[in-house]
C-alpha cells in the first residue's frame, strides 16, 4: 500500500509556555522549541505499521519552508520511505484551503492508496484532511483510532466518539483519515537515527511543479486571516496560595474535608 | 447578509442543546437573523426532534432518508448541498460529528471555513471576526473570515448562551424531495461501548486527576497512594491514556468520562477544554501545576503553583499522619 502522511512542525506545547510577544499582537516566536505535530506523529508511526502488516511505502510530505525538513528526517529515521518538501514564496499565508489546495495538487502527481493527517495541529482548525478529501472526491473519517486493512480495495475503522465509545466504519480506498493521538505508540527516535538519515535527499516541490494557480493559494487567496493573539480575561480565577508547601498542603486538605470530600 | 442556518444533531426524537446554542451564536453574527435549523435523518425520530425546536427557530428544515437514519457525514454534506443556497452561512457543532462534515461541505460550497469558535467578536462588511484558542488554550486568536461567498463554521459546545427566541411557529419545511438518493465511500457498521475498566471514577467524591505533568508511568504510583490514603480514585487528561500510563476507562473528557465530584484535584494537567467538559455539576476545582500560566488555573477554584512530584507524595503523608491521629 503506497501511504502519504502529511506532517506539520508546530511549536511545542509540552516543551513551551506560549506567551504573547511585547507587541501584544503575536505569540513569542524567539526561543520557541519547535516539533512534529503530535498528532502527525502517530499518523506516520501507523502508516509505518500497516506497511509493516501489508508491505508498500510511506511518504510523509509538509508544506512550509526549509526549517521544516527537520520533521521530515525525523519520520524518516523512524522509518518513512521519503520525504518531500513542498514549498514556494507563494504558498505563504495560505488558510486551509490553500494548503488542502496545495497538497491535492500533489497528490494527483502521484499514486497513493492511503493519506494520513493527524487530527488537528497545536495552532490548526482540524481542517486539511476533510478539505483535502473533499477537493480529491475520497472518502474521509476523522478521529480515526484503529485500521485494519480488509483487502486491497477497502479499510475497517474505527472513530473515537462521545464518551470513549469507538464508531466502526468501513471505508473504501484510496481515502484520507485523520487521526486520533493515541492510536499507537509511536517509535522511539535517537539522534543516531536522524544522523543516518542527514544527507538522504529530500526533493522541493514548488508552485509551477504542481501545477498551481498562484490565485488558488498563499494570502490573497485566503478567505480566513488570523487577526491577532490575545489573552482572554476569563473572570476572577483561581485563587492562588502563595504559602510555603506544607502550608499549602494544610489548606488544601482543610478545604476538602469543608467540600465534603473527605470523611 | 446571507441567510444562517444551523445543523442540529439530535438523538431520540430530542434535539442537542448544541442547537440552541448555534441559534445564540447565529443571533451574534446578526442581530437580525432569522436563523434555520436544518436536520437530517429518518422516521419518528426525526419527526419528534424537529418539534422541539420551535422556541429557538422560526423555520426548521427537515431532510427525511432511510440513509440518512444514522449521520454519516459523507451521506449528510451530500443531502445539504442539494438544499442549501450556495452563499449560506452553516453552523455547525464542532464535535465528531461535526469534524467529520464542516470542512468537506466547505470545500463544496466554496466558501469559508473557520472551526471551533467560541465567540463572534463584530462582523464587518464581507467579514465576521471570531474567537478561537490555539496552544490548548493557552493563548486565543481573533480570527477574520470573509464571508462573501458563504461559511461553514463549527461552534465549541457549552461557549454560547442558549437564548430563546421569540415563540415563533417553528414551521417545519420538508425538503426530502429536492434530495434523492445517497450513497458514499464509508459504511457505519457499529457502535462499540467504551470499556468499563477496573475502576468506576463516576461514582467518587474526590478524584486525583493527573495530567502530562506525571511526566512517566512510574510516577502514577504517587497519585494512587494520594488517593488510596484520601479514600479518592485516580482519574486522568488525555495525554496520560495516549502514552498508555492508564487505562481509557480514567480519562474524564469530552472522549472520556464525565464526572461530577465534589472535590477534583487536577494534578500537572493544563485544563485543555476538551478534558474541562468531563468535569460537571461545579465540584470545587483545585489545581496543581507548576507553569503558573496553565489554563486550568483561569477556571480552578483555588490553585497551586508546585511540582506535583514533590506535592503529592508531601500530601500524602500529611493525609496519612491525620488519619493516625484519628485512628488513635
Amino acid at each position: 500500500m503506497e501511504i502519504l502522511v502529511c506532517v506539520r512542525r508546530v511549536p511545542d506545547t509540552s516543551e513551551n509556555e506560549i506567551e504573547l510577544n511585547t507587541a501584544g499582537n503575536d505569540i513569542e516566536r524567539d526561543e520557541l522549541v519547535y516539533s512534529i505535530n503530535e498528532a502527525d506523529n502517530y499518523a506516520a508511526e501507523e502508516a509505518l505499521q500497516i506497511v509493516a502488516r501489508v508491505g508498500g511505502n510511506v511518504t510523509v510530505a509538509t508544506v512550509g519552508g526549509e526549517d521544516d525538513e527537520e520533521v521530515l528526517r525525523r519520520e524518516m529515521a523512524m522509518g518513512a520511505h521519503h520525504g518531500v518538501l513542498i514549498s514556494d514564496e507563494a504558498f505563504s499565508g495560505s488558510d486551509g484551503r490553500g494548503i488542502a489546495t496545495i497538497l491535492k495538487a500533489f497528490v494527483d502527481k502521484g499514486h497513493y492508496d492511503l493519506i494520513l493527517t493527524g487530527v488537528q495541529a497545536e495552532d490548526g482548525g482540524a481542517q486539511v484532511g476533510g478539505m483535502l478529501a473533499a477537493l480529491l472526491d475520497y472518502p474521509f473519517a476523522s478521529l480515526v483510532n484503529s485500521i485494519e486493512v480488509l483487502d486491497g480495495k477497502k479499510l475497517k475503522i474505527s472513530r473515537e466518539i462521545e464518551g470513549g465509545n469507538k464508531e466502526i466504519n468501513e471505508i473504501d480506498l484510496p481515502c484520507v483519515l485523520s487521526i486520533q493521538t493515541g492510536i499507537n505508540e509511536p517509535r522511539y527516535v535517537g539522534m543516531r537515527g536522524i544522523r543516518q538519515v542527514a544527507s538522504v535527499p529530500i526533493p522541493t516541490f514548488g508552485i509551477s511543479n504542481l501545477g498551481i494557480e498562484s490565485s488558488a493559494v498563499g494570502d490573497a487567496a485566503a478567505k480566513v486571516k488570523r487577526v491577532d493573539y490575545f489573552i482572554p480575561s476569563l473572570g476572577k480565577g483561581a485563587e492562588i496560595l502563595h504559602g510555603s508547601r506544607e502550608e499549602n498542603i494544610d489548606k488544601v486538605l482543610e478545604l476538602v474535608a469543608a467540600k465534603g470530600g473527605l470523611k | 447578509m446571507a441567510r444562517i442556518f444551523a445543523y442540529v444533531m439530535h438523538r431520540g426524537g430530542v434535539a442537542d442543546d448544541s442547537a440552541f446554542e448555534l441559534a445564540a451564536a447565529a443571533r451574534k453574527i446578526d442581530a437580525a437573523a432569522s436563523p434555520t435549523a436544518i436536520l437530517t435523518g429518518w422516521g419518528q425520530d426525526l419527526d419528534a426532534a424537529c418539534e422541539t425546536l420551535g422556541s429557538s427557530y422560526a423555520e426548521i428544515w427537515k431532510i427525511a432518508s432511510e440513509a440518512l437514519a444514522y449521520p454519516n457525514a459523507e451521506l449528510v454534506r451530500k443531502a445539504l448541498l442539494k438544499v442549501l443556497p450556495s452563499d449560506s452561512i452553516v453552523l455547525v457543532p464542532h464535535d465528531h460529528f461535526g469534524i467529520d462534515l464542516a470542512p468537506g461541505l466547505s470545500i463544496k460550497m466554496h466558501s469559508a471555513f473557520v472551526s471551533d469558535v467560541l465567540d463572534i467578536a463584530g462582523a464587518e462588511g464581507v467579514d465576521i471576526e471570531v474567537v478561537r484558542q490555539e496552544f490548548g488554550g493557552q493563548v486565543s486568536a481573533h480570527v477574520r473570515c470573509n464571508i462573501s461567498t458563504g461559511a461553514v463554521i463549527t461552534i465549541r459546545p457549552g461557549e454560547f448562551k442558549a437564548v430563546e427566541i421569540a415563540p415563533g411557529s417553528g414551521l417545519v419545511v420538508d425538503k426530502s424531495r429536492e434530495v434523492g438518493s445517497l450513497a458514499a465511500g464509508r459504511r457505519y457498521l457499529e457502535t462499540v461501548a467504551a470499556e468499563a475498566g477496573d475502576v468506576d471514577i463516576t461514582k467518587y467524591n474526590v478524584l486525583v486527576s493527573i495530567g502530562r505533568g506525571i511526566q512517566e508511568k512510574e510516577n502514577v504510583a504517587i497519585a494512587q497512594e494520594l488517593a488510596d490514603a484520601m479514600g479518592a480514585a485516580v482519574s486522568c487528561s488525555r495525554p496520560v491514556v495516549d502514552a498508555k500510563w492508564m487505562e481509557k476507562s480514567r480519562q474524564v473528557g469530552s472522549s472520556g468520562k464525565t464526572v461530577k465530584p465534589k472535590v477534583y484535584l487536577a494534578c500537572g494537567i493544563s485544563g485543555a477544554f476538551q478534558h474541562l467538559a468531563g468535569i460537571k455539576g461545579g465540584p470545587f476545582l483545585i489545581a496543581i501545576n507548576k507553569n503558573p500560566k496553565a489554563p486550568i488555573f483561569q477556571v480552578a477554584d483555588v490553585g497551586i503553583v508546585d511540582d506535583i512530584l514533590e506535592f503529592l507524595p508531601e500530601m500524602t503523608n500529611k493525609v496519612r499522619e491525620l488519619r493516625s491521629v484519628v485512628a488513635k
